[in-house]
């Protein structure tokens, strides 16, 4: 049904997160909709709890930076910002990364930036990586990367609202809203309303059965 | 986009360009390199102002004629990509031992180079050499045809004090405009971004034909000056002033600056907001009086560490995000 209105983000596998990174499995222009992960409700409900994670894991909210990975990554990232401060009462510094000038495939595939970098003071911070779908991992090796140019921060956390599995490299998420167990060729779709046109929603799209 | 030859080559850049059912655009092509450039300028302002994209590759500088900021401006992008830099400049080169651009250009390819910045006296060096070579190449000016680098910088200065859109500002371009790529360049680029552009200068220094030419002609500096919103100074080539070794275009370098200076007397008469640009290198004192060069309306500076961006933003463009590497 919407697959009509995302013509332009099927066509583009998008500034979504990893699913730049993915294999060339899917252009996606052939999948169709298989699963509908979670709606809004379920996705307001993980946020939520990443939230309380965060808070719990790092004793309080004071050290805690959030840094949100373009695009989507950044409106996950005021989201939880927004949370933390309703049930704490702490305004957690937030950032704005944009991994494009560290990624590994430059010159193998068109990349532009998707924003301008805008990070605070990191030095001494718990640093929690915001992301929407963790892949392959290589988004993060960006990041890691992009960041650690930036300051030294104490350490860092991953926070992912869908981990889909299929590493390429030794990277693991603290905070989690959804294991998706998927294949390659398949898609995780993620919709936030800062972003996309609609109500939030995370779906799995795949070849259509019967395909190869 | 192969190659940064011309202002028109950014249309290449029209995000909606191919595949719109329609012809590039050349506003939104450069348009899309100014947002590209603010990327940039975010990384130029970092404690540690790098960034790994263009790491591995090799950026040449070609200079057959003398250059301070095209030259260390391109060389300071690269490297803040990652990038290896090359310079090559004729004076100590085989260049001086009779060896041809094109000997030149094949024996650099040979090095394995991704990008060449090309700057020459004679009008489509940079074309000659892009039909030589698989590298990308970049005219740092060539002749007096064209220098597109400067008019991104410039443009995208006066974007930041301008607003994003551009559209109606005045801008007077005044001096050389005979023997200036600078203001080929600018005039090409400001009009497709809504610029008004007005050339002012000596009929003498005005080219032969304007035909074509989107622009409006005044002889009268003080004329001008009221209404606009931009004042940009061309420098005067010291050659062509009488008893100079060129072609004589002008009495004395005093009368040039009594009629056509930007004198701290005609900037009192300017509007407020107006501002003041100059490619460099300035004459203080001829084209442009040194209050005024220093005054809080200069904009030379500011274009000066734009250019830095703007060539990160070209290079990447060209060498790093060009799509597909065949």
């Amino acid at each position: 049904m919407h697959a009509r209105e995302n013509a332009a983000e099927i066509d583009d596998p998008g500034p979504g997160g990893e699913g730049r990174f993915a294999s060339d499995a899917g252009s996606g222009a052939d999948l169709v909709l298989r699963t509908s992960v979670f709606d809004a409700a379920d996705l307001r409900r993980a946020v939520t709890r990443i939230a309380h994670e965060i808070v719990e894991r790092n004793h309080g909210a004071t050290n805690v930076v959030l840094v949100g990975m373009y695009t989507r990554g950044v409106a996950l990232s005021q989201r939880l910002g927004a949370t933390i401060a309703s049930f704490e009462g702490v305004d957690v510094p937030l950032g704005a990364l944009d991994v494009s000038f560290y990624r590994d495939d430059i010159g193998l595939r068109p990349v532009a930036p998707l924003g301008p970098t805008e990070v605070p003071d990191i030095s001494g911070m718990v640093v929690v990586l915001v992301d929407d779908v963790l892949f392959t991992g290589r988004t993060v090796r960006a990041a890691l990367d992009a960041l650690l140019e930036l300051g030294r921060p104490r350490a860092v956390q991953l926070a992912v609202l869908v981990d889909r599995g299929h590493r390429e490299l030794p990277m693991r998420a603290d905070f989690v809203g959804k294991n998706l167990p998927t294949r390659v060729a398949e898609d995780v779709r993620v919709r936030l309303s800062e972003v996309d046109s609609g109500d939030d929603a995370v779906e799995l799209w795949g070849p259509p059965e019967g395909a190869a | 986009m192969k190659h940064l030859l011309a202002v028109e080559d950014l249309a290449a850049l029209d995000p909606a360009g191919s595949g719109a059912g329609r012809e590039p655009d050349l506003r939104a092509g450069i348009e899309s390199m100014l947002d590209l450039t603010a990327s940039f300028v975010e990384v130029n302002q970092r404690d540690i102002p790098k960034v790994p994209a263009l790491r591995g590759k090799t950026v040449v500088s070609l200079f057959y004629e003398d250059s301070t900021r095209t030259r260390l401006s391109f060389e300071t992008a690269a490297k803040r990509l990652g990038a290896d830099t090359m310079t090559f400049s004729v004076g100590t080169s085989s260049v001086k031992k009779g060896e041809s651009l094109l000997d030149t250009v094949q024996t650099i390819e040979a090095m394995g180079v991704h990008a060449i910045v090309v700057r020459h006296s004679a009008a489509g060096a940079a074309c000659r050499v892009a039909s030589w070579t698989s590298a990308s190449v970049i005219n740092g000016g060539d002749g007096r045809h064209e220098h597109p680098t400067q008019a991104l910088l410039d443009a995208f200065t006066l974007r930041r004090h301008r607003g994003p859109s551009l559209d109606g500002c005045r801008v007077a371009i005044v001096g050389d405009i005979a023997n200036s790529r600078v203001a080929r360049s600018n005039v090409l680029a400001l009009r497709a971004l809504g610029c008004d552009v007005t050339l002012v200068g000596p009929p003498t220094l005005m080219p032969s034909r304007l035909d074509g030419w989107p622009v409006t002609v005044s002889y009268d500096l003080d004329d001008v000056l009221p209404d606009v919103d931009v004042v940009y100074l061309l420098r005067i080539q010291l050659e062509r002033v009488a008893g100079g070794v060129g072609d004589v275009r002008f009495p004395t370098l005093r009368e040039y600056s009594s009629r056509w200076g930007l004198t701290a007397e005609r900037a009192a008469r300017l509007k407020p907001d107006t501002l003041v640009m100059h490619p460099g290198p300035m004459n203080r004192g001829v084209e442009i009086a040194a209050e005024v060069a220093d005054s809080t309306r200069s904009l030379v500076t500011e274009q000066v560490a734009n250019g830095v961006a703007v060539r990160m933003a070209v290079l990447w463009s060209l060498v790093g995000s060009g799509g597909p590497v065949v």
